[in-house]
């Protein structure tokens, strides 16, 4: 077992160097650099140009800089191109921001997705299997912006439900539970939104599962034993269809955090994707790199976390 | 492009192969069970009808111009569907049947024209942004498949590498940095999302390559590449058809998101997702702008996506409804 681990986590560092090293490749390789951004403007004179590319060592070959990078982020010393703040603060700072729209987001996508698909599985081609199918696909083919606008465009009006931002602003309540109540409203209809894709995939993905262990000879002597529905479904089947659902936990996290752009963007949300949003727009390498190299981290920490788990979970599997 | 990814010819496999004799026969069946399947079909006959369009599209807006996408009449702006163009206009300005059939955008441009040509532009994004992934996919997980060892090992380490970036983020990073093009957008997304293909194409070679046919080749001294690429990969195509036809649906999706941030095709070209991302600042004023293209790409999306699952379903055995 420690000799597993041991192998997992060294392999998953050297992951991180490689990831590390294309995240700069490609940022740095394509054209556009941070000098560039406002190539219009009359007073920008070649000298300039050339100062600000010497103050960010973008003058230099493409290994020193990415030495530079290394450095800084170690040392904590990594400022951003665009204000000179630390980065590193920054991005937690963010993140912590983005932590209760992604838990949320998964809690709902978990809580209503299994409860739809097990029961599109057992009662399949009944009218609740082909509904909750259609459903499903609508809700994957829609653009996630799209049917945001609509639903704000209903709840604003028909429940007063806030839809800007994490908090009221210039709201100074007296007692701190009102303080508390102000945020969940606030986190009520983006963490909806977030999660409405992530639900539809999830009990499509739930349903085959279930079908495919449903179908199993286990299950059918489960039944010939005369054991109740339930106890057959619940303890018998879903057991063994849960066993992926723990190698996903690692892949959520670079769709939470790609998806967050266009969420957060839409309700205002000052978390992780909307500081790479406009690290992209301002070409802040610093941060761009930064945040690409968080979001491979704590990929390679949930698939690590998804590997011990599968384990655990699974008698037939033993790591050696 | 076939409308019907279920009829498209299946590749020539080497006689003598024991895989051949029951292809023809697994054809027909794939499609027979594809009849049965309501939905799946619904979504054929659109996505049949949206090639139509398309074709129509780029023939009338560019070729032979009936409908002008990019004409401004800044008099007639805003003006709701079906609504009869103002008799001042010059002659040569009147739209096609003196009508705005789904009505004008803020400068007054034809939203039926914009929307013909957006079909073009949206659907050949789908389709070269998929082709770049599939060949990317292939040949990797071709290379991977059957060297094994070594090989797949490098191969599935970049995979895995892929796989921990959030796609969408770097996708938005590279279009960002490129200079805006519909070409980028196209390598962009396909370059980003080959790595599903690489692990099913893999898969399957790793259980096919040690099956008789393939020790049949390579001992007629075939050279490794003719071995993959035509013995091999025809037989593990199925699978990876599912995943391209649901990759179309998603890259239309990427495109519509990466407009809505201001990324995507950029005027005076239009697309769904710019027309729809415009749209968004008239949605009281004008909320066809906004309605129009998001319906259409969620009917064309779900097409997309009801056509993969449905062929999904008939070709794996497993789920076959007994007749």
């Amino acid at each position: 077992m420690a000799a597993f681990l041991a192998r997992a986590l060294a392999q998953r560092c050297a992951l991180l160097v490689v990831i590390s090293m294309l995240a700069f490749a490609v940022i740095h390789l394509a054209p556009g650099e941070p000098s560039e951004v406002d190539p219009m403007n009359p007073r920008m004179k070649p000298q300039d140009i050339a100062r600000i590319r010497a103050a960010f060592h973008l003058d230099e070959p493409l290994h020193a800089q990415y030495g530079y990078w290394l450095r800084d982020l170690a040392t904590g010393e990594l400022r951003s191109f665009k204000d000179g703040q630390p980065v590193v603060p920054r991005i937690w700072e963010r993140f912590l921001n983005s932590v209760p729209l992604f838990l949320v987001a998964i809690l709902i996508e978990w809580t209503v997705a299994f409860p739809i698909g097990i029961r599109a599985a057992v009662t399949r081609g009944s009218r609740f299997d082909r509904t909750s199918t259609f459903f499903a696909y609508l809700l994957i083919s829609v653009p996630s912006f799209f049917v945001a606008y609509l639903v704000v465009l209903g709840v604003v009006n028909a429940f007063q439900l806030p839809v800007i931002g994490m908090r009221t602003f210039g709201f100074d309540p007296a007692s701190s539970l009102r303080l508390v109540m102000d945020r969940i409203w606030h986190l009520a209809i983006p963490s909806l939104m977030a999660a409405l894709t992530g639900l539809a995939v999830m009990s499509r993905y739930v349903r085959s599962q279930m079908l495919e262990v449903v179908a199993q000879d286990y299950v059918r002597t489960a039944r010939a034993k005369g054991l109740a529905d339930d106890q057959v479904v619940y303890h018998h089947a879903l057991r063994n269809a849960l066993l992926p659902f723990v190698t996903m936990f690692g892949f959520l996290i670079p769709g939470l955090i790609g998806g967050s752009v266009i969420i957060e963007q839409i309700f205002a949300w000052p978390g992780i994707g909307r500081l790479g949003y406009e690290a992209i727009l301002a070409r802040d390498f610093p941060v761009i790199l930064t945040l690409n190299f968080f979001a491979a981290a704590l990929t390679l920490a949930g698939t690590f976390v998804s590997d011990v788990l599968y384990a655990v979970v699974d008698p037939r599997i033993r790591l050696g | 492009m076939a409308a019907t990814p279920a009829r498209r010819p299946v590749p020539a496999l080497p006689s003598g192969s024991d895989a051949a004799p029951g292809t023809v026969a697994l054809k027909g069946e794939v499609w027979r069970q594809l009849r049965r399947d309501r939905l799946a079909l619904a979504g054929l006959v659109v996505l049949a009808l949206l090639f139509v369009t398309a074709l129509f599209g780029k023939l009338l807006t560019e070729w032979l111009v009936v409908f002008d996408p990019t004409l401004v009449r800044l008099p007639e702006k805003l003006l709701p569907p079906l609504a009869f163009a103002s008799a001042a206009l010059p002659a040569d300005q009147l739209p096609a049947f003196g009508h705005y059939l789904l009505g004008t955008d803020d400068l007054g441009r034809d939203v039926f024209a914009r929307m013909l040509q957006g079909s073009f532009v949206s659907l050949s994004i789908g389709f070269v942004a998929v082709s770049i992934e599939l060949v990317i996919g292939l040949a990797l997980g071709g290379l991977a498949g059957f060297y094994g060892g070594r090989v797949d090992a490098l191969i599935m380490r970049f995979t895995d590498v892929m796989l921990c970036f959030p796609t969408f983020f770097l996708i938005l990073t590279v279009v960002a940095l490129l200079p805006p093009s519909i070409w980028n957008i196209m390598l962009v997304i396909g370059v980003t999302s080959w790595m599903g293909t690489c692990r099913f194409v893999r898969a399957e070679l790793l259980a096919l390559r040690e099956q008789d046919f393939v020790r049949a080749a390579r001992a007629l001294g075939l050279s490794d590449a003719r071995v993959i690429f035509r013995h091999l990969i025809p037989n593990a195509i199925a699978p990876v058809l599912v995943s391209a036809t649901i990759a179309v649906a998603s890259a239309i999706l990427t495109e519509s998101a990466l407009s809505y941030l201001g990324f995507g095709v950029q005027p005076p070209d239009a697309s769904w997702g710019n027309i729809l991302s415009d749209g968004r600042a008239f949605l009281f004023d004008a909320p066809w702008l906004f309605v129009i293209p998001g319906a259409a790409i969620l009917v064309v999306v779900l097409a997309f996506n009801l056509v993969g699952e449905g062929l999904r379903d008939a070709l794996n055995p497993r789920l076959r409804r007994s007749r």
